[in-house]
């Protein structure tokens, strides 16, 4: 898999196996393990310099565990999350502060996300101040420059969260992560709280900031639109694996895997007169705590044959830059 | 649509303000629409926008104190609801008109089961024992499509998923077999493969029971596949009305254009989405003239004095634009 010129080539972020389970306890004062939630169970990934991944799935299917591995929010129960070929989890002292001004984030809520009682100019100099990038005196020069680079009037420095709307809120956020000068943003439902006449608004500047700034974004979205508009390359979760990961046109244009085109055929489309394909899936997604054996999603999926339950199917590539996991391919 | 069909539920004219510290929010603003038998209207528009205010206008269940209806009639099978007394409209509600909100989990109540909640809703309506009562709430939860609604009666809302539970809130709300279902942006809270079991659900359940829906939401892509005709509100009014297809091939008011440009399409892919800057003006401070002037690329002076007048652009299809040119209604 290595091309020549191997080392130019290693990719920002490269993710191994990653895997996070969750104990479940039974018990108050001697507590006993009586499962494990495997929300993240052995998945790999990259992402390039300038590129953006997107991670889709449904509720509980471990993408946000995910980039909060990325983020060192959690510690892998298994695998490695490499930046620049370093693991990020054996990081410490002023590697790790280092870390810290490369990788980002932006979260879903713009109401949750920013302190109420810090005056906008405050917020955004703490990610400096925490990260001792620059003085005091640098710092006032610094919070302007990023307040251009997200469209604000250099007033809003002044001024409290409160007196923004949730699409202002959510440029304020970017602009408190930008002020490291990062690598890498982390975007955890960057749009889906704000109305949607400033999505597009909000979708535009992630775009011109990546162009800008040489931003990597992993992008965790459930709306699927959203994902094709942004990411680059797009990867489909379930229950804690990746079913299917592709370059975003391939994938939309074909998907693979009987999840993805449920899922897809799932996303109406605006228009009255498209095909409706409907593949309606029965049932929910089963629990994380006991998934289902061999592939997770033979239970609801319609060309299940009688190895889906024994065998786990593996992530292999079926075109170039299209892989799947799916024992009809 | 059957144009033949009876209306159901007429609005006319509706002002609904909250009158409270910091001045008046006129959050609807002269509403006037028609929902016939086995309809479903589209009542879009963004968060802000009135929409959630019209459904609560309609039921009468605006929020003490503030809110009052200033103006208008609500017209149910021809009977005025405006004027009508408190414990009247006690008699509406469920049985003739019902609401699903957003988030099921603030519809149920956590400390009683399922079971408790379905019965409660149906004594409402019978005046049948606890046995048959409780026989009534299971055939309600397999109308809905509950797996095994024997076990799910002693289910506490808490057990149960966000799908599973908005089926339940569904089943309540149609337990009294009502005329009208107001749908308030049910499937925002449920993921996708979810969303379209439960729009499904919905449809057969008003193939049944030619239920008139009011459908609130935000989103296009559930209004293309869930509505026969759209209304488009902007900042407490409506500004654009018309059968789907119609209104999705030929918007005609320039904000149902751009948002319906702005939104990213999984369909095809889009280098560049076209954005409308700025954000919809606060109700409690509406501009003079259009509302949506102020983002508009195409506003004049004219549209920054004097709101535009609704003028007919199609069949059943309106627009309040100074720029449309006025079709002959009918032909």
């Amino acid at each position: 898999m290595l091309e020549s010129g191997a080392i130019a080539a290693e990719p920002l972020i490269r993710v191994e196996n990653l895997a996070k389970h969750f104990p479940v306890t039974r018990g108050l004062l001697i507590a006993r393990t009586t499962g494990q939630v495997k929300a993240v169970d052995g998945i790999s990934f990259t992402i390039g310099r300038q590129e953006t991944l997107g991670l889709v799935g449904e509720s509980g299917c471990g993408k946000t565990t995910t980039s909060r591995l990325l983020l060192r929010l959690e510690r892998p129960t298994a695998g490695r999350v490499l930046l620049d070929g370093r693991d990020v989890h054996a990081l410490t002292g002023a590697d790790l502060s280092q870390y810290h001004t490369r990788v980002q984030a932006v979260f879903q809520d713009p109401w949750s996300s920013l302190n109420p009682r810090l005056r906008i100019r405050d917020t955004i100099a703490e990610a400096l101040i925490v990260n001792r990038r620059v003085t005091r005196a640098g710092k006032l020069e610094r919070v302007e420059e990023v307040l251009h680079q997200v469209g604000l009037p250099l007033a809003a420095a002044s001024r409290y969260p409160h007196e923004f709307s949730g699409g202002q809120r959510q440029r304020i956020a970017l602009a408190s992560a930008l002020a490291s000068d990062p690598e890498l943003i982390v975007l955890d439902e960057p749009v889906s709280a704000l109305d949607v006449s400033i999505r597009a608004q909000i979708m535009n500047l992630l775009k011109d900031l990546q162009v800008r700034q040489q931003l990597s974004y992993l992008l965790v979205a459930h709306n699927l639109a959203t994902v094709r508009y942004i990411a680059h390359r797009t990867a489909v979760m379930y229950l804690g694996r990746i079913v299917e990961h592709a370059d975003t046109e391939s994938l939309y244009r074909g998907p693979l895997h009987p999840y993805t085109k449920a899922l897809f055929s799932a996303a109406l489309p605006a228009d009255p007169d498209a095909p409706r394909e409907d593949m309606i899936l029965s049932g929910e997604v089963p629990s994380p705590i006991d998934p289902p054996s061999g592939c997770h999603f033979h239970p609801r999926c319609p060309f299940a044959m009688e190895q889906c339950s024994r065998v786990a199917p593996a992530l292999k590539a079926v075109a170039s830059g299209h892989q799947v996991s799916c024992h009809l391919y | 649509m059957n144009t033949a069909a009876p209306v159901v539920l007429e609005v006319k004219d509706l002002h609904a303000y909250l009158f409270t510290r910091w001045g008046v929010v006129r959050a609807v603003d002269g509403l006037s629409f028609a929902i016939r038998e086995g309809e479903t209207l589209g009542l879009v528009g963004e968060s802000g926008c009135g929409k959630t205010m019209t459904g609560l206008a309609v039921l009468r269940l605006l929020p003490e104190p503030a809110g009052r209806i200033v103006r208008g009639q609500v017209l149910l099978e021809g009977e005025d609801l405006v004027t009508k007394s408190e414990a009247e409209m006690r008699q509406v509600r469920g049985r003739r008109i019902s609401m699903i909100l957003q988030d099921p989990q603030t519809s149920l109540n956590p400390v009683f089961t399922i079971g408790d909640q379905v019965v409660e809703a149906l004594r409402m309506l019978h005046g049948d024992g606890a046995r048959a009562l409780s026989h009534r709430a299971e055939e309600a939860l397999r109308s809905v499509k509950v797996a095994a609604p024997e076990q799910r009666m002693r289910a506490y809302p808490h057990q149960m998923s966000g799908g599973m539970k908005q089926r339940v809130v569904g089943a309540i709300a149609v337990a009294g077999e009502p005329r009208v279902l107001i749908a308030d942006e049910p499937t925002t809270a449920l993921d996708v493969t979810i969303q379209l079991q439960y729009l499904t659900l919905l449809k057969e359940i008003q193939a049944r029971t030619r239920l008139a829906m009011l459908f609130i939401t935000h989103d296009f892509g559930i209004v293309a596949r869930m509505c026969d005709r759209v209304a488009v509100m902007y900042a407490g009014r409506i500004v654009e009305s018309g059968p789907t297809r119609a209104l999705f091939r030929a918007p005609r008011h320039p904000y149902t254009e751009a948002l319906m440009a702005s939104v990213p399409r999984m369909e095809a892919s889009v280098e560049r989405l076209p954005s409308i800057e700025g954000q919809p003006p606060s109700l409690h401070d509406l501009p003079a003239g259009c509302r949506f002037a102020p983002r508009c690329g195409y506003a004049d002076d004219r549209c920054r004095r004097e709101y535009p007048p609704t003028l007919p652009v199609g069949p059943a299809h309106e627009a309040a634009c100074w720029r449309v040119e006025p079709s002959p209604p009918s032909r």
